[in-house]
């Protein structure tokens, strides 16, 4: 038993239409409630509540503070593979595209991390495609074990696991795992999806709940925002988020908010969500679970994240390559895609101390794995 | 004024602070010198031990500062046993706050795992201090295996909610026999001195200095008010009655 019971009494069109059938009276109960239930997310991420976004964006401040004080985390990408069995039509490691494919051998990933560490960073976060024969559990294992003696939190966004695998990785000191469902709208998901393991929609959709069952740490969750209606799909991931949350009490909860961007041979779907949007969606989750994480990427511009700091974010990363070797063993290798904001993890970390909150460097210990 | 005494220490200061949610370490150091405060917890999750130039502890090195590490992050009592002996060795002190918090939403402490660890850092010469829901039987269990203070909730943490668990700590305080430090939840200034009219022995507090608009201002109201608070205590307050006492109805034919 998983999500997909709760999400097959769904139905994506009445949800939509329940979203965007919300009135500003809604809105008002939602922003007044002391316990915002899934029904005024639905309020705060509607068009009915854009006219009440900086208010929103008081109290998103407010929470958010009382939670996890005047700090930003700061963590690192690390891709370890380009390799990918997968199609998925917006995505740069995509199998159809002809490129050059690579997977970082124990010694690059070595000096991988000998560079990343000189940047100041304690947390990273591994990232591959899908290639179960060549980059799989024995494999991650084997580069956690690389890595682990350098950094205090090591994260992975990889293929779906196993739950047994997950375990596996737990024990050897992974701390995160991040899956992101891309969209929820099943009949869609198939069309950007067609060939690969990832074409099955519920494996995918039950994955947090190996996750959750295997008792890691943290569960990241997200829509890939611009797939389809951004408003539908993030009702659909603050639900998988409430239902794990209620399930696996013992793990903690992030969210992630990716918006397409460019990437070699990918054409951006039209319609993606816009700044003033993206902030609404952020405030809205916020008010609606005051203590998940939520993160922001070099996905988004300089000017964004400028501004971002104190709207309710928690973590963001920085000085980031989206390429396996990006960072000193093959800086022209493929990337996953373009990122937006270049500036350095120095860089941003001043940018943090510049808005008055304290950077983040580390927040675990190797020692509770 | 009597001096509180916990262990083989003496605290002139009856304020303990955290050091997590400030903007700056530059602004948590001022607060904590405005405070007054001599025993600060650190969590060792946020300690890099491996560098000898930690931000967070190099803006804590005073002569009056005593460090309280603690183990935020174990979810278990192996977790945080294992915690506390690497905060021993790398931050010199055998003092611990003890936190477990399985619970990741609202950081509720685990009384099985917490009376666990204390038993057994207790039998390791840890002096141990463990965060704990108000719960008066804990109290006494935790005494009984050795435990140097108890720091019950004064509501979830990072709350800013104040004394909800009042008719427990009042328990906890009437028979304890190490001192009662109120941890979380104290959001104000009148909450401390709330916690200390009750004779709390000393109370704990973070979020409500480390996101004031002014923390430095703010860390010396909670000083005055704990300070306000004990004296009020040692004064003894006037009881609340709430009936006129001049007839006794019943009694009078006694003459």
């Amino acid at each position: 038993m998983g999500f997909k019971e709760t999400y097959d009494l769904q139905n994506w069109g009445e949800a939509k239409s329940s979203i965007y059938d919300k009135t500003s009276r809604d809105v008002e109960v939602a922003l007044a409630s002391g316990h915002r239930s899934i029904e005024d997310f639905k309020a705060l991420i509607s068009p009915a509540a854009k006219p009440y976004i900086e208010h929103m964006a008081q109290l998103s401040h407010r929470l958010t503070q009382k939670r996890f004080g005047k700090t930003i985390q700061l963590f690192v990408p690390m891709y370890l593979s380009n390799e990918c069995n997968n199609i998925c039509t917006y995505c740069g490691f995509s199998f159809d595209h002809r490129i050059k494919r690579k997977t970082l051998t124990d010694d690059e990933i070595l000096r991988e991390i000998t560079e990343i560490k000189k940047q100041g960073f304690n947390h990273i976060l591994l990232v591959t495609g899908e290639a179960n024969h060549t980059v799989h559990v024995d494999y991650f294992k084997k580069a956690i074990e690389i890595i682990k003696p350098h950094f205090a939190n090591i994260s992975i966004e990889v293929q779906p696991l196993e739950q047994k695998e997950y375990e596996e990785l737990n024990t050897a000191g992974m701390y995160a795992v991040l899956v992101y469902q891309e969209t929820y709208n099943k009949a869609r998901y198939g069309e950007y999806h067609p060939k690969g393991k990832k074409s099955n929609f519920y494996y995918r959709l039950d994955t947090p709940d190996r996750i959750g069952a295997a008792g890691v740490h943290k569960i990241g969750l997200g829509a890939l925002l611009g797939l389809d209606d951004w408003r539908t799909d993030s009702f659909f991931c603050a639900l998988h988020l409430d239902y794990l949350q209620k399930r696996y009490w013992q793990t903690k909860y992030s969210i992630s908010f990716p918006r397409i961007r460019p990437a070699e041979g990918v054409t951006v779907p039209e319609g993606v969500i816009s700044d003033k949007e993206l902030v609404q969606l952020i405030c809205a989750y916020r008010l609606f679970n005051e203590d998940v994480e939520l993160s922001i990427s070099t996905r988004e511009s300089e000017q964004f994240r400028n501004h971002i700091i104190k709207l309710g974010v928690t973590s963001m990363s920085a000085g980031s390559k989206t390429n396996p070797g990006g960072y000193t063993v093959d800086p022209e290798s493929l990337e996953q895609f373009e990122i937006s904001d270049e500036r350095s993890a120095l860089q941003i970390a001043e940018l943090i101390s510049s808005n008055e909150y304290e950077p983040v460097w580390k927040d675990w210990d190797r020692s509770f794995v | 004024m009597k001096k509180l005494v916990i262990g083989d220490k003496e605290f002139g200061s009856r304020l303990f602070l955290g050091t997590g949610k400030f903007g700056s370490a530059k602004l948590m150091e001022e607060a904590v010198l405005a405070s007054g405060s001599e025993l600060v917890t650190v969590a060792l999750k946020r300690v890099d031990l491996e560098t000898e130039t930690d931000v967070l502890l190099s803006h804590l090195h005073h002569p009056h500062i005593n460090l309280l590490p603690n183990t935020s992050g174990a979810r278990n009592a192996k977790e945080a046993i294992l915690a506390a002996q690497l905060a021993r060795e790398a931050i010199e002190t055998n003092w611990l706050k003890l936190e477990i918090h399985p619970d990741p939403k609202y950081l509720m402490p685990d009384p099985i795992e917490t009376l666990k660890a204390t038993e057994e850092l207790a039998k390791l010469g840890f002096i141990v201090l463990p965060y704990i829901h108000a719960d008066p039987v804990l109290c006494k269990r935790l005494e009984d295996v050795g435990t140097a203070a108890v720091m019950p909730l004064g509501s979830p943490i990072g709350s800013n909610k104040g004394l909800k668990t009042i008719d427990f700590l009042e328990i906890i305080i009437g028979q304890s026999t190490v001192p009662v430090i109120i941890d979380a939840g104290i959001g104000a200034p009148s909450d401390a001195a709330w916690a200390m009219e009750l004779g709390a022995d000393a109370v704990l507090v973070n979020t409500a200095i480390a996101v004031a608009g002014n923390p430095v201002d703010m860390a010396k109201a909670f000083k005055l008010a704990v300070e306000a608070g004990r004296m009020a205590y040692l004064a003894k307050l006037g009881k609340l009655s709430v009936v006129a006492e001049a007839s006794s109805p019943l009694t009078a034919f006694l003459g």
